[in-house]
């Protein structure tokens, strides 16, 4: 409990992966709170590289780390551009109304 | 001792602040929550000795991305729509199923970290080990900007495709806005432009448009 190892850290970033989950799931509002869930997701992936990279003193992970950083700010970018786009058009971003792909 | 304390302080916050993320009515608090759950992340990350990518989770969630999506909260005024997470009642079937499954992989991630064992000749198989007379942003650029190089271009082209998507994404011609055209500035004649009248006296010239 009182030593912080490795696996504290993992359950951490489990934990947060879960929520992130679960908020892609259960989502009923719009489409930007979709967004926050995968950041949290790709979040958790942070901290899993970054606590293997200290604990085993290799770098590589934080390296990694930084290139999921960049490919987040990139995601994010494109996302709510779309979501922009989108809202311009069809005037909501409420999930349940979004179902022109339907058919 | 000071360790387990701080990781636990952050670790709690980073939690609380990520389930209200998901959960709360207002989407500009769910962005002031995602900012929270940011700043304790890479405070955990300074205190466990990752210094440069903790201040460059700050400088590039905290400052760019948050402000991103705050901005778009703002422009798509979404956010007063109020929260129907568990109160629509025609559309609640989803939601055991995400419960289940998001047990599911939470519980195969624990089974994944109690069991896991290290390879026994794995640390001889590390290659790029942090030293400890430099410092963490030293020793990162040092490998960032050798081995690294290629992957390192390649994120930048990454960035630049997704300033070109997004400026290509949003950008809409606007009808009856007055604007200059500097091609049709160049390409004026003279002949468009001046008139050569012989004007009789007392008369005076009509001049259309």
């Amino acid at each position: 409990m009182i030593d912080i190892g490795l696996g504290h850290y993992l359950t951490l970033s489990a934990i947060i992966f879960t929520i992130g989950i679960i908020g892609i799931f259960l989502n009923r509002k719009n489409i930007i709170v979709i967004l926050m869930s995968i950041e949290l997701i790709l979040l958790a992936v942070n901290i899993n590289l970054v606590s293997f990279s200290i604990f085993l003193d290799d770098l590589t992970g934080q390296v990694f780390t930084l290139f999921i950083l960049t490919v987040a700010a990139a995601e994010a970018a494109i996302g709510l551009a779309i979501i922009v786009v989108y809202y311009r058009n069809a005037g909501t971003i409420r999930v349940e109304e979004i179902n022109k792909l339907k058919g | 001792m000071a360790h387990a304390i701080f990781f636990y302080i952050f670790s709690a916050i980073a939690i609380i602040s990520a389930i209200m993320v998901t959960a709360s009515k207002n989407t500009v608090h769910s962005v002031f929550f995602l900012i929270l759950d940011f700043i304790s992340i890479s405070c955990l990350f300074i205190m466990i000795g990752a210094e440069f990518l903790g201040m460059i989770m700050l400088i590039v969630y905290v400052g760019a991305v948050a402000v991103l999506f705050l901005f778009v909260v703002m422009m798509l005024n979404v956010a007063q729509q109020t929260n129907q997470w568990f109160l629509s009642s025609q559309s609640s079937g989803h939601i055991p199923i995400g419960l289940i499954i998001s047990a599911i992989i939470f519980f195969e991630l624990i089974i994944v970290i109690g069991g896991w064992k290290y390879k026994p000749n794995l640390l001889e198989k590390i290659n790029t080990q942090t030293q400890e007379s430099i410092s963490n942003t030293h020793s990162l650029g040092q490998v960032l900007y050798t081995e690294y190089i290629h992957v390192f271009q390649i994120s930048g082209m990454i960035l630049l495709v997704a300033m070109i998507g997004a400026i290509v994404l949003t950008f809409r011609q606007r009808d009856g806005v007055k604007k200059q055209s500097y091609i049709k500035q160049i390409s004026r004649e003279r002949a468009e432009g001046v008139q050569v009248l012989d004007v009789e006296s007392n008369k005076g010239v009509s001049i259309d448009d």
